[in-house]
């Protein structure tokens, strides 16, 4: 095989599935079962009648990997629609983040000016700790977290990716 | 049971019981036999089948048995095999045949029992998460939890079993879904929500396809199970269009019968075990096309060394099989039989001639293969070589002029089964192939004979895998299923055997059948027939005994206990790297640690 053909991508796969019982253990035991890699998954009905869900996966692999990771999610018999967003074009990607920082004094004022800049929103406070809420792709939330970490993080809960393709077009 | 044909009305929906709703729902599926074993959690179906006679129930002797019965059905037939087991251990011993049909992509639909809903997650007495273990041995589960599904989720298995790649589907019934009252709906001609597999080829990979090989120098026609799957006319297609085209053909293991095995044109079965000159023509060739098969690493050998010169064509009903061990030129998703259809079709009207004359040379070039004769033998002396034994029940039973099937075990026995037993037709050949199941072959022939009562249907096994199912001898005699066991008994679990043999230095650690039953009383003792083979001399007498006998036989071969499988490409090696026989001695040079590794 080429180099070419062992270069890793990184791939944000949307997948709309039939909310049945059970579907999120069939998609997660493809992965886990095959040997696949997830960075991140989320998963919530999307449709009015909260029939459909939606699935957010983050990847990774060579070509081969994720066109063998898109077909194999495709043949899952509730699956509706395998879309990947990385390849089909220009995209969205958001992450909510809720983020816990300890701390008195200086260190207190340090870290909204730095919610500030990063527009994180103070969302709980009390005397000694702040959870602010950011979202954001997942690059921004490491790096507010990793300025937060000298100056009182203290917990960390995130969403994992949602994605959505830019322009008129819809994933349906 | 309600009459037989009543529909059912919105009036009368709620009187009949879970159970009743299964069995309604089995019967307008076309369902005549199923495979089971009872058990606390399916009782409320017993009790229903008690109560009717549309639907023959087999009583295995064990669960793993019915799967496979239900997949040597299916397999023969080409309609879906039904099984129903208990929950529990019921479920959990089902779950080797599941994986098997799986593999093999055999449509079966699994009734199992389960605990009453309220019980579900209370490690209840015979509770297992029954769609938990089976998710990755099934195409698809379902758990029944309201009774209002019950009839769609019955409809709904069978349509994803036998559609698309077939394979095995789950039904979890908990027992008071079974004992209450439950609407019934007839199947559905709306198609299904989200699982509709494309069938139909797209044109242009098909036009793209027809200019390859009209162009091609040197191609091969390499088919698989999926031919099988689609049905006698895809069989009847492949050999139209082999024949049209004079290119040579190939077939996998699940592919046998497909083409027939007469034809000149045929090269035999490829692969680890396959012939010498399939494997040339395959790494030699320069246009490729396979249909209905998917590139198994016991076809392709070492991957980086597969078919290096060739464009491949690949066509199948099954989007995930195409580009995942090999990278292809054209790939075609369909099923096979259209996709055979559209090409015969296509090649008719393209105008580009044929390279006729570059194709003769080719031929020569098979030919010379060919004439190596790699399953050559040599029947001296009195013991019999397994070979001559598969080889003389071959011309045996051809000669009877009987419809034949085999179905086999796992091992020795099966590759020499697959290189020595012709098949003219398809669904005429049971094996496990992708899962390699020992104990496969004997409940596997009870499911053909159920379904072709004057058939002549043969297990061909070995001592050892024959072992693994041995019980089933009583659903033979209890049926009265004039099954055939051939056993080449070598006293070895063969193949393992020859692999210690050739890659760990003829240590044979723990391949050695001890203790072995006397066959002839174990078949006695089950009611059936046990003859014995101990020379060449009493091999054709108890062959044409076997088959003159109208009941179970077991006859015991006794076969050479050193014969190795030949021809053979090593873990690790490539098509042009086969050992064949005479040149084995003195172990296998070639075999890398990187190919040991490998099973």
């Amino acid at each position: 095989m080429s180099e070419a053909g062992n270069a890793q991508r990184a791939a944000t796969i949307a997948v709309l599935v039939e909310n049945e019982a059970g579907v999120l253990a069939r998609v997660i035991g493809l992965f886990s079962g095959r040997g696949y890699n997830i960075d991140s998954l989320t998963v919530a009905p999307v449709d009015e009648t909260g029939r459909i869900s939606r699935i957010t996966i983050v990847t990774s692999g060579t070509e081969m990997v994720i066109e063998q990771i898109k077909a194999q999610l495709d043949r899952l018999v509730p699956v509706h629609r395998v879309a990947d967003l990385t390849m089909e074009g220009p995209h969205l990607v958001r992450e909510l983040a809720l983020i816990k920082v300890v701390g008195r004094g200086e260190n207190r004022v340090e870290a909204l000016r730095l919610a500030d800049a990063f527009r994180a929103r103070v969302v709980d406070a009390t005397t000694e700790s702040f959870v602010f809420e950011m979202t954001g792709a997942a690059e921004k939330i490491d790096a507010f977290c990793a300025l937060m970490r000298p100056i009182g993080l203290t917990e960390v809960s995130r969403t994992g990716a949602v994605a959505i393709a830019r322009g008129p077009r819809g994933l349906n | 049971m309600p009459a037989a044909t009543k529909p059912a009305s919105t009036a009368d929906a709620l009187t009949m019981s879970g159970a009743e709703v299964v069995l309604r729902a089995l019967k307008d599926q076309g369902v005549e036999v199923i495979f089971g074993y009872p058990g606390g959690a399916v009782l409320p179906i017993y009790d229903a089948l008690f109560q009717q006679n549309s639907i023959r129930h087999i009583l295995v002797r064990h669960e793993q048995a019915a799967v496979h019965a239900a997949e040597g059905y299916a397999r023969s037939t080409g309609k879906v095999g039904v099984v129903l087991v208990t929950s529990g251990p019921g479920a959990t011993n089902a779950v080797t045949g599941l994986v098997d049909a799986l593999m093999d992509s055999i449509p079966v639909v699994c009734l199992t029992g389960q605990v009453p809903t309220h019980l579900i997650g209370n490690d209840a007495f015979q509770e297992a998460d029954t769609t938990g273990i089976t998710r990755p041995a099934t195409k698809h589960n379902y758990l029944v939890k309201k009774s209002a599904d019950l009839a769609r989720v019955l409809h709904e298995a069978f349509y994803v079993a036998r559609s698309g790649r077939p394979g095995p589907v789950v039904i979890d019934l908990p027992k008071d879904i079974l004992i209450n009252k439950a609407p019934y709906t007839e199947p559905s001609t709306a198609p299904h929500r989200s699982y509709r597999p494309q069938t139909e080829p797209d044109p242009e990979q098909i036009r793209k396809a027809v200019r390859l090989l009209k162009q091609a120098r040197r191609p091969i026609v390499y088919a698989g199970g999926g031919v099988i799957n689609s049905g006698p006319e895809a069989s009847r297609l492949l050999t139209e269009f082999v024949r049209m085209t004079g290119f040579p053909c190939t077939n996998t293991l699940m592919g046998l019968g497909a083409f027939p095995a007469n034809d000149p044109l045929f090269l035999g079965m490829l692969g680890m075990h396959g012939t010498y000159e399939a494997n040339l023509a395959m790494h030699g060739c320069d246009v490729m096309l396979n249909i209905g098969a998917r590139f198994d690493d016991r076809v392709t050998g070492r991957l980086d060394a597969f078919s290096p010169h060739s464009k491949k064509i690949h066509a199948d009903i099954d989007p995930s099989s195409i580009n995942k061990n090999v990278p292809v030129d054209v790939p075609i998703v369909g099923d096979a039989g259209r996709v055979l259809a559209a090409l015969i079709e296509c090649w008719k009207a393209e105008e580009a001639p044929q390279q006729r004359q570059v194709l003769a040379q080719w031929w020569r070039q098979i030919e010379e293969w060919r004439a190596k004769d790699c399953l050559r033998y040599r029947q001296e002396g009195r013991i019999i070589k397994p070979q001559h034994a598969v080889k003389r029940l071959y011309e045996i039973t051809r000669e009877s002029g009987r419809e034949t099937f085999i179905t086999t075990e796992v091992g020795q026995h099966q590759m020499w089964a697959a290189q020595y037993f012709g098949f003219d037709k398809p669904n005429r050949w049971m094996t496990s192939g992708g899962l390699g199941t020992m104990g496969y072959g004997l409940p596997a022939a009870m499911g053909v004979q159920i379904a072709h009562p004057d058939a002549l249907v043969i297990d061909i096994a070995g001592e050892a895998s024959i072992l693994m199912n041995i019980q089933e001898m009583g659903t033979l005699a209890q049926y009265r299923l004039p099954v055939k066991v051939f056993i080449l008994n070598n006293e070895y679990m063969g193949m393992v055997r020859q692999w210690q043999e050739l890659l760990h230095g003829g240590r044979y650690s723990e391949s050695y059948s001890a203790a072995l039953p006397d066959f002839v009383k174990l078949a006695e003792s089950f009611h059936a027939v046990g003859m014995r083979a101990e020379t060449v001399d009493d091999l054709d007498r108890v062959i044409r005994e076997m088959i003159a006998v109208d009941k179970a036989v077991i006859a015991d071969i006794c076969v050479a206990k050193d014969e190795n499988c030949f021809p053979m490409i090593p873990s690790g090696a490539a098509h042009n790297e086969m050992i064949l026989g005479e040149d084995q001695e003195g172990g296998v040079a070639g075999v890398t640690d990187e190919g040991k590794v490998l099973v």
